[in-house]
């Protein structure tokens, strides 16, 4: 088997056979996360682990005994999630060195399921960023800026240019993430969604990124950036396999007051092929000013796709759209002052030698810990939370927020079943490009199609798409009902079977990757 | 500004006296408007739990320092609140014994500030809508010194609020560090508020007082304020007669009740001398000296600090049930009913009382300090029982002997030497009129040095038995009088 194969419809099998052992898979991940290295995609690789979880695994495979379907298989976790044992750093000088006492309920489950835990992906500090370029550990490289698609098309500018300069961000936060599952390096990764961070990078990488309901997956163990907000995301090749990762970390938590209480029945995508039954919406807000053209010839031809096949397609409005960032601004930066309180160096992570008094150990801690994306998101919610602002903005976000989510029920009563839009403006920048403006402008800019969703707690997918003029993936969102993951998966499979969107071809992974495969398929077919 | 004035009456002296209807008396200089003195109460009672309000880990007094903190109360990050049942009960509880509304949603906020016993940067409370509104308290008091005459009070609760406890921070100025245990981080309180119905030291112990015998009753709280299960802060000001409330201030560090009604006294009288004398009065915080019995500045009164409240997100509203909202297919164990909780209230402290005088025709103020003392009205029954001289002629031995000479010698009724049955049975002996009752209290004092002898035993020791035998009397009286017929 390679590792470029689905999870469910071919990988699971092989170890099933015994055609590929756990510890094969394992040990191929890890040498392809060396020779990819340059794409800064892990911040810690926990080989000894893994190797250890792939031998445990392998015995329960030849006792017959599975754990399941994600038994033996690599996954990465992106690293704002806590691994007992393993450093969780936030990509912050904050938690560099710090080492939690417990899993995040999303690891646990996956540890429970016999999965390989990798490594820790990098990201923006504390996930506050869209391009994942704003950590301690540096920027992380997408996978595709090394594609022969995206080589064959770029022109150097001047003959000292060479790909050293050129290559792309991956979008963010959850940039490495995406990047690990897009050059092949696990089969899945767990990212986070507060705005985008999930389904950005998805886009951007050319890989399957699903945001799940707010309240259905537990956040124990994620490090917030905004409670009300976040959601841990799902990034694999395929929609098939983000079902099955859906699966197998869905449902009630006990120490997540904010999960549902209702049981959660994981299941198995049926192969939609009549859709005349469906209404597909199309927000006309999300024609925003900046929108390439062409993803908006894409979003199009989508559109078009569905019509043809027999679904109705309708155009709708969500009028508060346009408030949204604003609102978002608000609400995210009053929640993270409130966050970041805690990052004292008192219990945990790093503490100044400062040593003259409380206070100034803890602003200097704070100071040296934190980047100025950072504290400036601090000094903005503290603003925001002032007794004489509180009603003037962060009520009136909240307010601003409600009708952004009547929007949505608006629009869901009359009739629509999935809304499709772009998830991003544009096809990946160059990360020179990309640093010239700040990360509030690149924030306010790049979520504007993917943030709404986290307002209203709705589940969206990032499904790719096509290749840009650049050779660079371009993905499509769908967004739908609370709860109805099903559906909109069912959706994004038929959509993602109609459009064949090719694979990379990278050269690191045809040396890695000796096998011939039986079945060369693609990572969207069935 | 404020000039040096004269300093405040001295220690002891009760500066301001409540009369009967509850309004001052002047005080202060001769000639000049009287003063009306007002007093709020901050009370913050422990609950009594096993764990703490939104933790796993043990609520325990005095372990070794950092043992019972879970990784939540240490703030690590990602850890999530998750609020524990039994607090909302105690707190409901709470709520329906001072005859509150139980708000059936209510909702959990962020208080913002930094400290090093508070790990999270923020403590999670009710500042919107808390548990509990607008119930009422009453307490009783003495009129005068001579307890003679009890008066019956009332005082307004604004609110109960759910809240978390701050850790403790003990300051090394020797190595120039401070000491963090987190240990109490996390547990549960209760604040409760009281409006500022009250008038002096006295009454502001009193309220406290009936508050504290509500909470043991209830079991919501232990309520021992030397173990910190309560701790009072008291808000007072003075004001004229027709004039606008004066600039309060806020007195901490309050330990006993004692100290409170100490304390409250003093500030009264400190802020009557201040504007008396042409000074202002600063909006403060001050604490209680024990030692010097006078409250000093503390820091900033917390008005300038800005919390920058926030809803708690982690946590949905509070939703609470009574009979009549409970969905059909709910399961009990899943929600609170306010309803079964009314139902399995216990006698309050004043339903106590009541019985006691119905069933054996006590005074009321004899029923109170049979309350008053913790285990004291056990005592009282468990003797009654046991022997036949009247409850009303009992109450006056338990009262005047027992309990004087347990307050003589500091012990609480657990630690008397003297138990319920030893008392009983010399009382019997009085009733039988086999000792007089003169012979009963020397025997009463035999048994205090609690040497295991029974009071027949002691009688007959000292020969105290009273003579029934009308001719034996005569014979003893002939021979003293033939033996002074000499002189």
């Amino acid at each position: 088997a390679a590792l470029k194969d689905g999870l469910r419809s071919q990988v699971s099998a092989a170890l099933k056979e015994g055609r590929v052992t756990p510890t094969e898979l394992c040990q191929r991940c890890l040498a392809l996360i060396k020779s990819t290295k340059f794409l800064n995609a892990y911040i810690t690789v926990a080989e000894e682990t893994a190797l250890k979880q792939a031998e445990e695994s392998e015995q329960r495979y030849k006792r017959g005994q599975p754990l399941g379907i994600l038994d033996g298989i690599p996954i990465a976790v992106k690293d704002n999630f806590n691994t007992a044992g393993i450093e969780t750093t936030c990509a912050s000088n904050m938690l560099k060195g710090y080492i939690s006492p417990y899993n995040a309920t999303v690891v646990q489950k996956l540890l429970d399921q016999g999965a390989v835990l990798l490594g820790k992906t990098n990201l923006d500090e504390f996930a506050m960023g869209s391009g994942s370029t704003d950590g301690v550990f540096g920027p992380v490289r997408n996978p595709w800026s090394y594609s022969k698609q995206y080589k064959e098309k770029s022109v150097p500018k001047s003959h000292s240019e060479d790909e050293e300069s050129n290559w792309v961000i991956t979008g963010g936060s959850s940039g490495g993430s995406a990047a690990a599952v897009s050059s092949f390096t696990c089969f899945a990764a767990i990212g986070s969604d507060t705005g985008g961070s999930t389904r950005n990078p998805a886009a951007h990488c050319g890989v399957v990124g699903l945001k799940p309901t707010y309240g259905l997956i537990s956040r124990h163990g994620l490090i917030p950036l905004v409670n009300s907000m976040d959601v841990p995301g799902i990034l694999t090749r395929c929609v098939d396999d983000a079902a099955v990762l859906l699966g197998s970390l869905a449902g009630h938590d006990p120490k997540d007051s904010t999960t549902i209480q209702d049981d959660f029945k994981p299941f198995e995508l049926p192969n939609l092929t009549d859709v005349s039954k469906l209404s597909i919406g199309i927000p006309k807000e999300y024609h925003v000013p900046g929108l390439s053209s062409e993803i908006l010839a894409l979003w199009s031809k989508a559109a078009d796709l569905f019509k043809n096949a027999g679904a109705k397609v309708v155009e709708v409005s969500l009028p508060h759209t346009r408030y949204s960032i604003v609102c978002y601004h608000v609400l995210c930066t009053a929640e993270v002052a409130s966050n970041m309180a805690r990052f004292d160096g008192l219990e945990y992570g790093h503490r100044s030698d400062k040593k003259e008094s409380t206070e100034s150990m803890y602003a200097a801690t704070r100071r040296e810990g934190f980047n100025d994306v950072v504290r400036g998101r601090i000094l903005s919610g503290n603003y925001f939370l002032l007794k004489q602002n509180y009603e003037k903005y962060f009520v009136k976000a909240q307010k601003v927020r409600r009708l952004i989510v009547n929007d949505f029920i608006k629009v869901f009563r009359s009739g629509v079943d999935i809304l499709l839009t772009p998830t991003t403006l544009s096809d990946a920048a160059p990360y020179m490009e990309f640093i010239q403006e700040d990360n509030r402008t690149r924030s306010a800019q790049d979520d504007i199609l993917t943030q709404a969703a986290n307002m209203a707690g709705l589940p969206a997918i990032n499904v790719p798409t096509a290749l840009s003029e650049r050779g660079l993936p371009v993905g499509l969102q769908f967004i739908g009902r609370s709860f109805q993951e099903k559906q909109l998966l069912t959706v994004a499979k038929w959509f993602e079977k109609q459009i064949q969107f090719p694979m990379i071809q990278l050269e690191e992974v045809k040396r890695c990757d000796n096998y011939v495969f039986q079945h060369q398929k693609s990572a969207s077919s069935s | 500004g404020p000039g040096p004035g004269p300093g405040p009456s001295p220690r002891g002296q009760r500066a301001v006296a409540c009369n009967a209807k509850g309004g001052a008396v002047p005080a202060g200089k001769s000639g000049l408007a009287p003063w009306i003195p007002v007093v709020g109460l901050e009370i913050h009672a422990q609950i009594s739990s096993n764990s703490k309000l939104f933790s796993g880990s043990q609520v325990q007094f005095a372990a070794p320092p950092n043992s019972l903190v879970s990784f939540f109360d240490a703030s690590l990050p990602g850890t999530l609140p998750v609020l524990n049942r039994r607090c909302v009960e105690a707190a409901v509880m709470t709520g329906l014994a001072l005859n509150c509304s139980i708000n059936k949603k209510s909702l959990f906020d962020r208080k913002h500030y930094f400290y090093a016993d508070l790990p999270a940067g923020y403590q999670i409370t009710q500042q919107r809508v808390p548990i509990a509104v607008n119930g009422s308290l009453s307490y009783s008091l003495y009129i005068d010194n001579k307890m003679s005459q009890m008066v019956t009070k009332t005082v307004r609760i604004k609110q109960i609020q759910l809240e978390q406890d701050s850790g403790k921070s003990l300051h090394d100025d020797t190595r120039s560090q401070v000491l963090v245990d987190l240990n109490r981080a996390g547990v549960g309180l209760m604040e409760v508020v009281m409006e500022p119905d009250m008038c002096c030291g006295e009454e502001a112990a009193a309220a406290v007082r009936e508050l504290q015998l509500i909470l043991q009753t209830l079991g919501s709280s232990q309520a021992v304020m030397a173990e910190g299960q309560l701790r009072v802060d008291a808000n007072v000001s003075v004001h004229h007669p027709g004039e606008p409330y004066g600039v309060r201030t806020e007195v901490k560090n309050i330990n006993s009740i004692r100290f409170l009604a100490k304390a409250v006294d003093y500030e009264i009288q400190r802020q009557i001398d201040e504007l008396e004398n042409g000074g202002t009065i600063l909006n403060e915080t001050r604490a209680f000296d024990s030692k010097l019995g006078c409250t000093v500045p503390m820091r900033d009164k917390e008005g300038k600090q800005d919390y920058r409240f926030m809803p708690e997100p982690n946590l949905p509203p509070l939703i609470l049930y009574d009979a009549k909202s409970l969905p059909a297919n709910m399961n009990h164990q899943q929600v609170i009913n306010i309803d079964w909780i009314r139902e399995r209230l216990p006698d309050l402290p004043s339903v106590k009382r009541e019985k006691l005088v119905e069933q054996y025709g006590i005074l009321p103020e004899h029923s109170f300090t049979l309350l008053n003392e913790d285990g004291l009205a056990e005592f009282f029954e468990s003797v009654v029982k046991q022997t036949q001289m009247k409850p009303k002629k009992v109450v006056g031995w338990i009262l005047n002997d027992l309990l004087s000479y347990l307050k003589q010698h500091s012990l609480t009724v657990k630690e008397s030497p003297v138990s319920s049955f030893l008392l009983a049975d010399l009382l019997n002996l009085l009733e039988k009129k086999e000792i007089s009752s003169t012979a009963a209290k020397q025997v009463l004092a035999e048994l205090w040095k609690g040497e295991g002898k029974t009071p027949l035993e002691i009688v007959k020791e000292q020969k105290l038995e009273l003579l029934q035998d009308q001719k034996e009397l005569e014979q003893i009286c002939q021979a003293v009088i033939d033996g002074h017929e000499n002189e």
